[in-house]
C-alpha cells in the first residue's frame, strides 16, 4: 500500500516558536537522507516566517516567527515539502581526508580509550583511521560535525566529567560517534588525537570545512607533520 | 567618525545586536542581546533602527568617555551611572558633550543595562549581524568582550538630540518577574508524575556558572523515568533541559545548537527577555501555560512595543 512520506514523519512541539520533525527514532543512513533532502528543500524554497533549521541525526528543529506562523499551519506546509522528498535527488557528499596526529599530548585519552577495548593505542589509531566517515550533521558549536559510524569496537562512553576546555582541533569518542572539536569548548568527549585543520573559520568562504553530507577518513600524522601544517 | 574609548570595560561588555538567524545548519547559534526588549527600547530612544548594534553590559559596568560627544541611552537594569557628576536613569535619552565620560557601577537591579549610542555600534558584520559570539570568538568586536583601550566607532549620526523617555506603564509591564512561563518541552513525558510536579512547585536558584550560553539551576533534582535513549536533536532557545545529574539548564542566547539531554520545558517568547536580566543566586519558579496563551503573551507584549505611546517625547 502506497502511504504519503509524509506519514513516515512524526512532528513534535519544542517551544512556541520551534517545531521538530523526526524521521524515525533511530541514527540510520535511511534518516539522515531525509534530513538533508528535507533541509536541502528548505533552503532552496524557504518558508515565509521561518527562521532557522537545526539538523541533526534523524531530525530538523524549525524554527519560527510565532506571530506569524503556527505549529499546526506550519506543520501542513511542511508535511508538502516531506511529500516530495522522494522525488528529489541529493549531491554525493565530497571525500575529505582530516590529518590527525593521535596520542600523547594531542590524544590525552587514547591509552584510556585502548585499555577500556583491550587492544593496544596502535589498533586504536589503525580502527579509527580505517573508517570512511559519513557528517550526520553540524551542530553544537559552529562547525563541530558529528561522524559515524564509529567501529563497534571503539564505542566509549564520554568522560564522566567534562573537561572545562578542550584543545581546538581536537579528535574525540563519544559512544558510536566521532568528531573534531573546532573551538576551545567544555567537552566530555575521550581525546584520541588532534587535527591542525581550522575546522571553521569566518574568513573562509565555505566557513566549515565540512558540510553535512560530506564522507571523511583521518589520516594519520605525524607530530613533525601536524607542526609543518599548522605552520603552513 | 565618532568613536567610544573603553576605560574600564566592565565584568563582561559585549557587542550586541539582535542576533544572526538562519546559520543553525553550520552549528551557529543566532546570539544577540540576551534582554532583546531592553536594546529595541534603548535604540529608539537614541533613533536608531530597532536592531541597531548597542552594549551589553552585565552586573558591572564599565567606564566610557566620548571624544566626539553622542547621543546616547541606557536600558534594561540601572547600573548606578553617572554622565560626569550628573545621576542618569535608565529609559532616557541624554547628549554627551565632547570629552564627557560615562561611569557605570554594579547593577542595582537585574543582570543586564544597554548602551545604544545614535548611529548605533559600528562593526564588521559576522553573518549579516554585530553580535558577539564569545565562545567561538566570532562576530561584534574582535570576537570578544571589551577590553580597556579599545576604541569602537559609532555609525553615522545626524538627527538632532530628542529627549525620550519610556513610558512608564510600559517599563512596569517589561519589568522583572521571579516566575518564568513555559511550555512542555519535547521529551516531557520522559519525566514522572512527581518529578513534573517537583520542577512546577520547586523553587530554583540561578548557579554562579551561568552565562550566555546557558543558566544552570539548582533546586529539586528531577528524575527521569529512564528507559529511552536520547538521540542528538536540535534544541530550541529556552530550552530547560534535564541532564543526568538532575539540575535542569535553561539554554540560553550563545546555546549549543543541538543536544542530547532531554527538555521538559521550554520558557515562552514572551518572557525570554526576562532571562536575559537573571543574575546568579536570584530564585525563580516555573508556571506551565498553553501555546494558545503563550502565543497571546506574545502578540500583547509586540502590540505594546510597537505602540507609539511607548517612547515620550
Amino acid at each position: 500500500m502506497q502511504r504519503a512520506a509524509s506519514e513516515l514523519a512524526r512532528f513534535q512541539t519544542a517551544s512556541d516558536q520551534s517545531l521538530l520533525v523526526y524521521f524515525g527514532r533511530q541514527i540510520t543512513l535511511g534518516a539522515h537522507q531525509r534530513v538533508r533532502k528535507l533541509l536541502g528543500l528548505l533552503e532552496r524554497e524557504p518558508i515565509a516566517g521561518v527562521r532557522n533549521l537545526n539538523p541533526a541525526y534523524c531530525s530538523i528543529l524549525v524554527s519560527f516567527d510565532a506571530l506569524r506562523l503556527n505549529h499546526r499551519g506550519l506543520e501542513e506546509i511542511l508535511r508538502g515539502y516531506i511529500d516530495r522528498l522522494d522525488a528529489m535527488q541529493i549531491p554525493t557528499g565530497r571525500e575529505l581526508q582530516i590529518p590527525t596526529c593521535y596520542g600523547g599530548e594531542f590524544g590525552p585519552d587514547l591509552g584510556e580509550v585502548a585499555s577500556l577495548r583491550g587492544m593496544t593505542p596502535d589498533a586504536v589509531i589503525e580502527l579509527h583511521a580505517s573508517v570512511t566517515y559519513i557528517v550526520y550533521f553540524l551542530g553544537f558549536v559552529p562547525g563541530f560535525a558529528y561522524l559515524g559510524e564509529l567501529p563497534e569496537a571503539l564505542a566509549t562512553p564520554r568522560l564522566d566529567s567534562p573537561r572545562r576546555s578542550t584543545p581546538p582541533g581536537s579528535v574525540g569518542i563519544a559512544g558510536n560517534q566521532t568528531g573534531v572539536y573546532p573551538f576551545a569548548t567544555p567537552g566530555g568527549w575521550r581525546l584520541i588525537g588532534r587535527t591542525p585543520i581550522s575546522m571553521f573559520r569566518a574568513d573562509r568562504e565555505a566557513m566549515s570545512f565540512v558540510s553535512i553530507g560530506d564522507r571523511v577518513r583521518f589520516t594519520p600524522i605525524s607530530a613533525a607533520q601536524f607542526a609543518a601544517t599548522e605552520r603552513g | 567618525m565618532s568613536t567610544i574609548q573603553v576605560q574600564t570595560p566592565g565584568l563582561q561588555t559585549t557587542v550586541q545586536d539582535l542576533g544572526r538567524n538562519g546559520f543553525g545548519p553550520v552549528g551557529v547559534s543566532p546570539s544577540g542581546a540576551a534582554d532583546p526588549i531592553s536594546l529595541r527600547l534603548g535604540n529608539r530612544l537614541v533613533g536608531n533602527d530597532e536592531s541597531a548594534a548597542g552594549l551589553e553590559m552585565m552586573l558591572l559596568g564599565g567606564t566610557f568617555s566620548f571624544p566626539d560627544g553622542t547621543i546616547l541611552a541606557l536600558t534594561g537594569s540601572d547600573f548606578g551611572a553617572m554622565l560626569d557628576d550628573v545621576r542618569l536613569n535608565v529609559g532616557a535619552s541624554v547628549e554627551a558633550r565632547p570629552g564627557q565620560t560615562l561611569r557605570l557601577g554594579p547593577t542595582n537591579s537585574g543582570a543586564r543595562c544597554y548602551l545604544c549610542v545614535q548611529g548605533g555600534i559600528a562593526v564588521t558584520p559576522f553573518l549579516g549581524s554585530a553580535s558577539t559570539h564569545i565562545l567561538s570568538g566570532l562576530g561584534g568586536f574582535e570576537g570578544r568582550a571589551l577590553r580597556k583601550g579599545d576604541v569602537l566607532r559609532i555609525g553615522s549620526a545626524t538627527k538632532p538630540f530628542r529627549k525620550r523617555t519610556i513610558a512608564p506603564e510600559a517599563s512596569e509591564h517589561l519589568s522583572r518577574r521571579n516566575v518564568m512561563r513555559v511550555t512542555g518541552g519535547p521529551q516531557v513525558d520522559w519525566f514522572s508524575e512527581s518529578s513534573l510536579r517537583s520542577f512546577y512547585a520547586g523553587t530554583y536558584r540561578v548557579a554562579e556558572q551561568s552565562n550566555r550560553m546557558g543558566l544552570r539551576l539548582e533546586g529539586p533534582a528531577i528524575t527521569q523515568l529512564g528507559a529511552g535513549q536520547m538521540i542528538t536533536e536540535g534544541v530550541s532557545l529556552g530550552a530547560v533541559q534535564v541532564p543526568a545529574g538532575g539540575s535542569p539548564i535553561i539554554l540560553f542566547v550563545e546555546q549549543q545548537t543541538t543536544g542530547g539531554y532531554p527538555k521538559i520545558a521550554n520558557v515562552i517568547a514572551a518572557d525570554l527577555h526576562r532571562v536575559g536580566q537573571l543574575r546568579p543566586r536570584d530564585e525563580i519558579r516555573f508556571e506551565e501555560v498553553t501555546f494558545d496563551a503563550s502565543r497571546s503573551l506574545l502578540m500583547e507584549q509586540e502590540k505594546l512595543l510597537a505602540s507609539r505611546e511607548l517612547i515620550l517625547e
